[in-house]
This record gives structure tokens, C-alpha cells and sequence, in this order.
């Protein structure tokens, strides 16, 4: 076949096509993603008793800011790196900065207090165990949705583009875990929750290295 | 260099638009360009570079959804192409390992026809027959989508989502083929 005649048969299907641009996509994987994290919470870790308190208070909050913008960072770079060429590096100096501020906070609430004790108690929290395993179990759903639908778009970094959407994953769902765990110290965020997520990644980015040909 | 950007950016635009002429000039133009980037880049094996250059403007086609365009139309085009050719090459060396697969490509490529590729044909031989027959007809003969349509029994718009799938089917078997 030459290729003048592959391109008479290309331009026969001119046009934008059916496939949606890949924010849009994303958008599309978020939403399921956050749903099956959301009902996997209510269904099976169940919502925290005191759930009505805790939103009056700042660290529920401050613990969704956290996550949120590590999934924010997640999303602008595998927006990016969804598209042949991208790097997504607004995306990562932006998760680089929260994570960084983050783990200052932690670092100085456990050094400023009272004794070896409390620092402890501070790192366990009284859900260490489960924090991170969880945050995983919960963003495996999204993290499969979304290597799925960037195999229909054209990473040409396949190994980042996937780690950057296990990036955004457990942002996501960390975020919905919030619902959940009672924690409310930032050693603590800064270790279990960024772990969780973390682990995320690393999922995605050796999937994606094998997953994510086109 | 910028000339070819503003020239290839506003057909491609149109051809986004539905513009089906605007693309085709579009197409053809980036497909010079191709096939100059990949020769300079591969010796000898004029199949080899055609192939590529087929293969990477089914992959601009079917991935057009990807292109930002408030960004340079050639920049991405260019990301593409380069893909393809380390993707090429990686394959290339998965299949030099297999001499039984090496002779059979020696002989394909004994006959090297400029603008003939192989892994194309081959790809378009192994697809359902009315899948076929829709993408050698628009092209060949030049029927509009509606009379390609016609002759395989069935309206323009399923033939426009059957064309559409039978280039997704051949990218991905061209992919295959030898992966």
C-alpha cells in the first residue's frame, strides 16, 4: 500500500474524532476512581464516628488540602505526559513543594515535642499500620482506570506517565480517606499518607513501562 | 521551519474541523517531512523508513486527540516520529536475535520499492474482509466514504465508524507484527 493511498483513507476520517481530549478523560477516571474509593470507605473502613466534629476543625481540612494538591500535582503531570513530548514538570515541582512544606511540618511538630515519648506517639498516630496499605487498596481502582485510559492517549514516557497517575490516584483517594481516619498531626501526614501515595506511584510507574506502548 | 509550522498547524486545524482536503494537504505535507527525518536517521532500508513513516502517521491520526493546540503543531508531530523510531529500533533489536526472522526480512526487504512499505500490507491482509475492502476503496479508487460505503452494503456513517476502527485495527497489528 503506498502511503499517498494510506493518506487518502486517513482523510477520509478527517474530523475530531470520538475521542475526547485527555482532560477530559482524566476528569472521566477521577470521578469513577473517587466513587468506588468513596463507596469502598463508606462500605468497608466505614466514615469516622466523629465525622461531624472533626469538619468544624482545621486539621480535617488541612489533611484534604494536603492530598488534594498532591493529586492536583499528579494531574497536571500526566495531563501533560499523556501527550507525546510532554514532561509534566509543573506537576512535580508543584507535588515537590507541598510534600517538602509538608514534611518540614512534621519534622519540626516532632522535634518541638516534649519528649522521645510523644514524638513517637506522633509518628504511630493509632493507625500507622493500616494508613498507607489502605490509601493503596483504595487507589488501585482509579490507578487501573487510569493506566487504561492512557493507553488510549500517547505517552511517549511511559514509566512517568504512569507513576505521575498513581500520583494523582492517591490524591485522590487519600483525600476520601480523610473520611475515615481520625489522625490530625502532620508527622504523621507526612509519613503514612505521602507512603500511601508513593506506593501508588511506583504501581503505576512500573505498570505503565509495559502497559503503556502505542 | 516556522513557514512549515503556520502551513501545517492551519490544515491540520481544518482537517480537525472535518475539512477532509485541508487534511489530506496536510498529511502529505507532514509525510515529506517524515520521511526526510527518518532517513537521515536510518541507513539504508528505504521499506524500513516508509514503513515508519506509514506507521507514524496512523499513530499522528489516531492520537490526534493528544495534540494541544495552543502548542506547535510540528513539536508534537516531531515527539511522535521520535517515539516511533526508538520504538523501531527496540523491536529491531528484539528481532536480531531471532536469525530465522532476520532472513525472512533480508528477503522482504530485497526489493526496495520507494513508497511500497510491506508492514502495512501485510497489516491490511489480516483484517476482516469488509474492513479491507473499505480502506483500499476510499483510497484507490477515490470513492468518497458514501460510495465506499454502498459498495460494502452499508450507510456512510457506519462506514465512517468502520473505517475509523479498521485504522485503529491496522495500527495496532502493525505494531504487532513484528513486536
Amino acid at each position: 500500500m503506498r502511503t499517498d493511498d494510506l493518506i487518502d483513507a486517513l482523510a477520509a476520517d478527517a474530523g475530531r474524532g470520538s475521542e475526547p481530549a485527555p482532560p477530559r478523560r482524566l476528569a472521566f477516571v477521577a470521578g469513577l476512581g473517587g466513587l468506588a474509593a468513596l463507596l469502598l470507605v463508606l462500605g468497608w473502613l466505614q466514615a469516622r464516628p466523629d465525622l461531624g466534629q472533626a469538619i468544624l476543625g482545621p486539621m480535617f481540612w488541612v489533611k484534604a488540602i494536603y492530598t488534594g494538591l498532591l493529586g492536583l500535582a499528579g494531574y497536571l503531570a500526566v495531563e501533560r505526559l499523556s501527550r507525546p513530548g510532554g514532561s509534566g514538570r509543573r506537576g512535580w515541582i508543584i507535588g515537590a513543594v507541598v510534600f517538602g512544606a509538608c514534611a518540614v511540618a512534621g519534622i519540626y511538630q516532632a522535634i518541638t515535642s516534649p519528649d522521645v515519648q510523644a514524638a513517637l506517639k506522633l509518628l504511630h498516630g493509632y493507625s500507622w499500620r493500616s494508613c498507607s496499605p489502605r490509601i493503596l487498596v483504595l487507589g488501585l481502582p482509579m490507578l487501573a482506570l487510569g493506566l487504561w485510559a492512557l493507553r488510549g492517549m500517547a505517552p511517549t514516557r511511559p514509566g512517568l506517565a504512569g507513576f505521575a497517575m498513581g500520583l494523582f490516584s492517591g490524591g485522590v483517594v487519600a483525600t476520601v480517606y480523610g473520611l475515615h481516619c481520625p489522625e490530625h498531626t502532620f508527622t504523621f501526614l507526612a509519613l503514612w499518607y505521602s507512603l500511601g501515595v508513593l506506593a501508588l506511584g511506583l504501581i503505576g510507574g512500573w505498570a505503565g513501562r509495559w502497559l503503556l506502548r502505542w | 521551519m516556522t513557514d512549515t509550522e503556520t502551513r501545517l498547524k492551519a490544515l491540520m486545524l481544518r482537517g480537525l474541523d472535518g475539512d477532509t482536503a485541508a487534511y489530506r494537504e496536510g498529511l502529505a505535507l507532514l509525510g515529506v517531512r517524515l520521511r526526510a527525518y527518518f532517513m537521515r536517521r536510518m541507513s539504508g532500508a528505504p521499506g524500513d523508513v516508509e514503513d515508519l513513516v506509514q506507521e507514524t502517521l496512523l499513530a499522528v491520526h489516531l492520537k490526534r486527540s493528544t495534540w494541544d493546540s495552543a502548542q506547535p503543531f510540528t513539536a508534537w508531530a516531531h515527539a511522535v516520529a521520535r517515539y516511533k523510531l526508538i520504538d523501531h529500533w527496540r523491536r529491531r533489536k528484539i528481532r536480531q536475535t531471532l536469525p530465522l526472522e532476520d532472513h525472512v526480512d533480508f528477503l522482504a526487504d530485497d526489493a526496495p520499492d520507494p513508497g511500497v512499505a510491506l508492514e502495512l500490507d501485510r497489516a491490511l491482509a489480516s483484517l476482516p474482509q469488509r474492513q479491507r475492502m473499505l480502506v483500499s476503496d476510499v483510497k484507490l479508487t477515490g470513492l468518497s466514504l458514501a460510495e465506499a460505503g454502498a459498495r460494502a452494503g452499508i450507510s456512510e456513517g457506519a462506514a465512517k465508524v468502520a473505517l475509523h476502527r479498521a485504522l485503529k485495527a491496522l495500527a495496532e497489528r502493525m505494531r504487532r507484527a513484528d513486536g
